[in-house]
């Protein structure tokens, strides 16, 4: 990413074009403000393709439909290979400058949907594939996912006296899909919206696969205020649990640097899920979180 | 306007020849509001509003609307009142009303 | 007409009918004994005789979810699989149907595992009759050619908008190869108009598609479905005596009869067997026995009225077919008797064959040995295996 492809965006240039609209996700929800600024920036000429999950369930509801582009609910596993289909039918067809789009949130992403993902990165096709990640299948009543962090307490990860929360870690899914060679992988937070806009727009102008990955609170999921999903979410980045990137020839980018980190353990005593943990928890997920970043000073370059 | 608004006069289909074809309707097509989820209203109080924009931008349910006037407001037909637009303006202009008072 | 004859095999002729119907994506997964139908695809694509967008996907659900997407804006599309790969598309098979979007898809007939086996057998698509597609049994490479060329026409026909399995035996069709017919694109072209259709997605009227709908709407929208279904039979008859004026052969609708008229003895199947059926018939006949055969085309929309009306009046049916329904009898059978319980007079025996599963041997010794079992008057075992 050199500055040739820097175009900020800002908040004045935005569309006040509404493309999600009356949807039923509930107060608060992190992943319809990541798709609705994301169909700000990508426009009218977009085809959603958002798999069976919250985002599905609240916005096509015959005869409420909350998209005012083209949108269609595919399959749980079949998000991206959907939106090649979308993408090779609108081609074939003569159909020129659209977007294919996808909206999946972490399960249908990291889980039930990575088979279909991986066919679509190794064909290197023109589709925006944005993974909205609030850390469990929310839509089912909050149960553990392949991106469920460390320690958090959902349905299916109950916090008891032999086991505390969840006991794996987030898959790496940025680093997954980078190692496939796609042409262009971010990580956002909603908490970042400018960073998050910079990084669609850039998406929007890539000859090929786009992933981005955004960090997307959800209110009922994890137990805190609905008024806090911004500011939990800039709060993940800046105690380093979450981080802003880029991957692009075949290089990674870190964004933002956050030098110190702000309170992990405010960040996590902040939601109910994670209430449970003890000290030795909260220590293990500072050193799983340090080495990470000792993995990316060493490894990343930085913007 | 540039956002959908609740159509009124919408009848849900009686006979099977008033169904879509397939399963493919309309966007943009809202016969419900959302008002009732609601137990806090929001207020844009227009001093103190710098229009920084910022609520509007992280609005997940993007219902604050530039007005004619030229000031913000809220469309309280699919406002849910989660209050994300009171907890991020900066200039404090927006507050949070109980619902019925 | 400019007709050319070629050499070839079931599948070859399979993808010669799907390079003159022009889809515009093609998505698919390998699996034997599908594979050289995606081949030739593959070939023509290449060497640009075939103008499509050919997606090597990852897997066979995402091959038919692909090929939904593609339709959902309004594109033709064609798929291929068979046994296990078949099964792995089921979600999507009805997603498919669901969606009212005509994919079109071959089948090659084969069995399912446990124990593996690559040879064909029925078990794939029989099992999975309720998906909401049409399905339609060839029984040799000329008839593939052909119903691939119709079953665009039915499955499109905005009456119909339902996505259409056209179903060869594994390997006895697939990979036997014969003289097959092969018209001009310009014949095929004026047969076969380009797809129209407001079930998409539509940059200049924005849609919503694969909605949600709840208890109060969702059985109207299913109850559409099998109606869509129904009027498939119509459109079946339209489509071959349009295909008749055309290109010159004629075939009979949902199913196909052999002396039925006057016939005590009928044996129902379907696919590749009937090519071991019919001498056995002739030689029953010139022997003085009135032995009679259907050979069913469509297991979906189901031949209901016909089967009535080419059993009427036999002493004994037997349906021969290969697969089962573990714990009660062949689904082909189950299905010949409820349409046979609407009649007045039900024939009074009713026999079930099972054979051929795992590519087992059906030989001409086979069949007569089954007109014998339905002479017999014992009640004998509901199912018979041969």
């Amino acid at each position: 990413m050199g500055n040739r492809t820097e175009k900020k965006i800002s908040i004045r240039e935005l569309s006040d074009r509404e493309y999600f609209y009356g949807h039923k996700a509930c107060p608060g929800c992190g992943g319809s403000l990541a798709l609705r600024l994301a169909l700000k920036v990508l426009g009218e000429r977009s085809y959603a393709v958002v798999p069976a999950g919250c985002m599905s369930a609240v916005s096509f509801i015959f005869p409420q439909m909350a998209f005012t582009c083209n949108a269609i609910i595919s399959t749980f596993p079949g998000t991206a290979s959907m939106l090649s289909g979308v993408a090779a039918g609108a081609r074939a067809l003569g159909i020129k400058d659209f977007h294919a789009v996808g909206f999946a949130g972490d399960g249908g992403t990291a889980d039930i949907g990575l088979q279909a993902l991986s066919g679509a990165i190794d064909r290197h096709d023109k589709i925006i594939y944005i993974c909205y990640d609030n850390e469990a299948y929310m839509n089912t009543g909050v149960q553990k996912s392949g991106l469920t962090p460390l320690g958090a307490r959902t349905t299916t990860s109950p916090a008891g006296k032999r086991l505390r929360g969840a006991f794996t870690q987030k898959k790496p899914m940025f680093e997954i899909v980078a190692a496939h060679g796609i042409d262009y992988a971010a990580t956002a937070s909603v908490g970042y919206p400018m960073d998050y806009l910079r990084k669609l727009e850039y998406a929007s102008r890539v000859e090929g696969t786009s992933y981005i990955h955004v960090f997307a609170p959800c209110p009922v999921g994890w137990g805190y205020e609905t008024a806090e999903t911004i500011a939990l979410a800039k709060n993940a980045v800046d105690c380093g649990l979450w981080y802003l990137a880029e991957f692009s020839d075949g290089k990674f980018t870190l964004n933002h640097n956050p030098g110190e980190f702000s309170s992990l353990r405010d960040y996590l005593f902040g939601q109910s899920r994670f209430i449970h943990l003890q000290e030795e928890d909260v220590n293990t997920i500072i050193s799983e979180r340090d080495a990470k970043w000792a993995n990316i000073h060493r490894a990343w370059r930085f913007s | 306007m540039n956002h959908p608004i609740r159509q009124n006069s919408f009848k849900p289909p009686k006979d099977l020849a008033e169904y879509p074809v397939g399963t493919a309707f309309p966007s943009g097509h809202l016969v419900e509001t959302n008002a009732s989820w609601r137990s806090h209203r929001p207020i844009i109080d227009a001093l103190r509003c710098s229009k920084c924009l910022i609520c509007w931008l992280l609005c997940p349910d993007g219902v604050i609307h530039s007005s004619k006037q030229g000031g913000l407001e809220i469309d309280y037909d699919y406002c849910k009142g989660c209050g994300i637009c009171a907890r991020e303006c900066r200039q404090k202009a927006v507050t949070m009303e109980k619902e019925g008072l | 007409m400019l007709e050319q004859k070629a050499f070839l095999s079931g599948n070859e002729a399979v993808a010669a009918a799907v390079r003159l119907a022009r889809p515009h994506v093609i998505a698919a997964y390998p699996i034997t004994p599908q594979t050289t139908v995606i081949e030739r695809l593959a070939e023509m694509v290449e060497e640009q005789s075939l103008k499509a967008e050919y997606l090597h996907v990852e897997s066979e659900h995402s091959a038919l979810s692909a090929c939904i997407g593609a339709s959902a804006v309004g594109a033709r599309t064609f798929t291929a699989s068979s046994s296990q790969g078949l099964l792995y598309m089921a979600e999507c098979l009805h997603y498919a149907s669901g969606g009212r979007f005509p994919v079109v898809m071959m089948n090659a007939n084969r069995s399912l595992a446990l124990p593996w086996n690559i040879y064909g057998d029925q078990r794939d698509s029989l099992s999975l009759l309720d998906c909401g597609w049409i399905q339609a049994y060839a029984e040799d490479a000329q008839e593939s050619f052909d119903l691939i060329i119709q079953a665009y026409a039915i499955a499109e026909h905005p009456d119909v908008l339902t996505p259409m399995m056209i179903n060869l035996d594994g390997f006895v069709i697939t990979h036997t190869y014969e003289l097959v017919s092969l018209p001009a694109q310009q014949d095929v072209d004026a047969f076969l108009p380009p797809f129209q259709t407001t079930n998409k997605m539509d940059l200049d009227h924005p849609m919503s598609l694969g909605f949600t709908a709840g208890p109060a709407f969702n059985q109207s929208f299913k109850q559409l479905q099998h109606l869509a279904m129904m009027a498939a039979v119509t459109v079946i008859d339209e489509v071959e005596a349009r295909f008749r004026q055309f290109f010159g052969r004629h075939y009979p609708g949902l199913l196909e009869t052999m002396h039925c008229n006057d016939a005590e003895f009928i044996l129902v199947t379907l696919g590749s067997v009937a090519g071991t059926v019919r001498p056995v018939i002739e030689k029953l006949r010139s022997l003085g026995e009135r032995v009679g055969f259907v050979r069913i085309r469509y297991m979906r929309p189901f031949p209901d009225a016909e089967i009535r009306k080419a059993l009427a009046g036999s002493k004994a049916v037997g349906v021969l077919e290969k697969d089962i329904s573990f714990g009660f009898e062949g689904t082909v059978f189950t299905n010949v008797n409820s349409a046979l319980m609407r009649t007045k007079v039900v024939p009074p025996r009713l026999r079930n064959f099972i054979g051929g599963l795992g590519g087992k041997d059906i030989a001409a010794a086979d069949i007569e040995q089954i007109f014998e079992r339905m002479k017999s008057t014992d009640d004998g075992e509901s199912v018979e295996f041969i």
